[in-house]
């Protein structure tokens, strides 16, 4: 249940990684000028008929953030009662502090007039803030506890359908760089938008008819690195996937986020591409926000899930990996090993 | 602290930090006027001359972009209109350019006045759209739709603001600190509404009206640089000499 709740969790950040996208694409961000009221209106009670223009984006949006920050607030509170394992616990206090922190940069981002480091800020941070909520739901999932072995108990690594060894040090490695390089992507992206650079370069695939800009300015360098990081993004990605489809294909909980990621990608640059080619459509433009999200947490699922044996190492019963079988009090132990702390750690 | 979360707590407090530390604040506008130094106007009204002239528009200008007003629908039902960039009449008069002393008058100080200037948003568009002010000089902004708007400044030299007015009859005074040429005004609600004022420090300003004609008055003989403004067109400037009780013409032609 508590895994489904964070399931839902994740969902809802996604929908409003989304509606932010939105309201940055079509330039909404002020059309509700006061926080965290709405035009002296109680947020709740705004009356509906009075959402128009640009409003409807910008207050839509903190009315998901408002949702999203309650049902974090939840789920904080759930893994607090219920899990017993210390570090997911904080993860959930992370998680809070995190949508607590986005709450109020939004809020200052509206009543300083959108100052671009601040927005972008606010953008790079949703992005923790949903990969928070994911790793959450991955991590008090039924397969993560049981350390993807199979239903009788059997750990598919052992049972001569799998590949190398399930502690892929390489694969950790490359997913790992994969994930943090696709974040940086983001953080560029967001750099890009809200310097309204996004179509300082106006072609696509050429850059003002050639493959390097023949002239340069900030706006047209942001634009660039984006594009430069795609590729680097996208090498990256076929790195990892092509990683986990030649040594893992057996393994379904690798296998499948990496085909994802490989659709995720392609659907990606396509977004990109549209969002150049349309002037920045702005259902295009957002779509193009959300997806990299989306390849932001599928990148860091695969990543997890690749570390899973380590984690399982020092596990207590609940993440107790049965190929590597060595039950450990959870109170006493983090992932990576025992914690130094003995006592009892549910506040 | 497990080693993943010491990870992603760094990142989540590198971004609080980043916005912390980058920020600039602004608060909004004071609604009260400060109170200006008495000055008297220093023009001899025996000497007072005049510069009158008209602004024209030489080629055809593109068609006025249409408004897609159906995100309100109190706006929609108010029929279809088009942004007034270009308002041209039967000869070529250009409406809509804001005309101003820019260069000439030293280091004269003229009397702020104590009639505000009213900055109207009805129709679901600004009225006037391009208008001119003094520094100091009160500038009402009202409401008059039966929608909200936003009213959101974006200044240069004076201190930005943004805000709702969400009733009908609303009003919203401020006054500017600092001549700026000019100052945009949108409403972030409606895209489409657009609105430019000309601070100065003098009240030798006007705005094209019908025909394209404008009339500078009051002025001290003297030689003065006349800028003409368009908010699609840019600015043009010229120069001129007035002599005591002179009246004289001149013309700016803008071309598409």
């Amino acid at each position: 249940m508590l895994h489904l709740f964070a399931m839902l969790v994740a969902a809802v950040t996604g929908i409003l990684i989304f509606a932010g996208g939105l309201v940055t694409s079509t330039e909404s961000g002020l059309s509700v000028p006061d926080w965290p009221n709405t035009y002296g209106y109680f947020m709740f009670f705004f009356p509906l008929e009075k959402m128009v223009g640009g409003i409807r984006y910008e207050h839509t949006h903190r009315l998901i953030a408002s949702t999203v920050g309650f049902l974090i607030l939840v789920l904080a509170a759930w893994l607090w009662r219920a899990e017993t394992r210390r570090w997911v616990r904080r993860l959930g206090y992370l998680a809070l502090a995190a949508v607590i922190t986005q709450g109020i940069l939004g809020g200052i981002t509206v009543l300083w007039y959108l100052p671009d480091p601040i927005s972008i800020a606010h953008a790079s941070l949703a992005q923790i803030v949903f990969c928070l909520t994911m790793t959450i739901a991955l991590v008090t999932s039924p397969g993560w506890k049981r350390g993807y072995a199979t239903q009788e108990g059997t750990p598919l690594r052992r049972s001569g359908r799998q590949g190398p060894a399930p502690d892929d040090l390489m694969l950790q490695r490359v997913a790992a760089v994969t994930t943090g390089l696709i974040y940086l992507q983001i953080v560029v992206g967001a750099t890009m938008r809200h310097t309204g650079a996004g179509l300082a370069i106006p072609d696509f695939p050429l850059m003002f008819g050639q493959l390097i800009p023949p002239h340069w300015d900030p706006k047209i360098a942001i634009h660039f690195a984006h594009r430069a990081g795609a590729l680097i993004v996208s090498l990256a990605i076929l790195a990892t996937t092509s990683h986990v489809l030649y040594h893992h294909r057996s393994r379904r909980e690798l296998r499948r986020p990496a085909l994802l990621l490989l659709a995720l990608l392609a659907t990606q640059v396509t977004l990109g591409a549209l969002t150049v080619l349309s002037k920045k459509e702005f259902i295009i433009n957002s779509l193009h926000v959300v997806t990299g999200a989306s390849v932001l947490v599928t990148s860091l699922v695969l990543t997890l899930r690749a570390h899973r044996a380590r984690f399982a190492r020092g596990a207590g019963p609940e993440e107790q990996d049965p190929a590597y079988g060595r039950p450990m009090d959870v109170r006493r132990a983090g992932p990576f090993g025992p914690a130094n702390s003995t006592a009892g750690d549910h506040a | 602290m497990h080693p993943l979360l010491r990870l992603l707590a760094c990142a989540a407090l590198s971004m609080a930090v980043i916005g912390a530390a980058c920020g600039g604040g602004a608060s909004e506008e004071s609604t009260a006027s400060k109170a200006a130094a008495p000055v008297t106007n220093p023009v001899d009204p025996n000497t007072a001359s005049a510069i009158t002239g008209v602004v024209t528009l030489q080629g055809t200008p593109p068609p006025n972009p249409p408004i897609n007003r159906g995100s309100d629908p109190y706006c929609m039902k108010l029929g279809a209109a088009t942004t007034p960039v270009f308002v041209v009449s039967d000869d070529s008069g250009l409406e809509n350019v804001f005309v101003y002393v820019k260069d000439g008058l030293g280091s004269l100080k003229f009397p702020v006045p104590s009639s505000p200037v009213v900055l109207d948003q009805k129709g679901c568009s600004y009225s006037p759209r391009v208008f001119g002010i003094q520094v100091g000089q009160s500038l009402d902004i009202v409401n008059s739709d039966e929608t909200l708007h936003n009213i959101h400044a974006l200044p240069m030299a004076n201190r930005e603001f943004n805000r709702g007015q969400a009733l009908q009859g609303m009003k919203y005074t401020t006054t500017f600190t600092a001549p700026e040429v000019m100052l945009p005004f949108k409403c972030d609600v409606h895209k489409w509404m657009n609105a430019w004022v000309g601070v100065l420090e003098h009240p030798f300003y006007a705005v094209s009206g019908k025909a394209g004609a404008f009339a500078l008055a009051g002025l001290p003989p003297g030689t003065y640089t006349i800028e003409a403004w368009h908010e699609k067109l840019g600015a043009q400037t010229q120069k001129i000499t007035i002599g005591p009780k002179e009246s004289k013409k001149i013309s700016f032609v803008f071309k598409v």
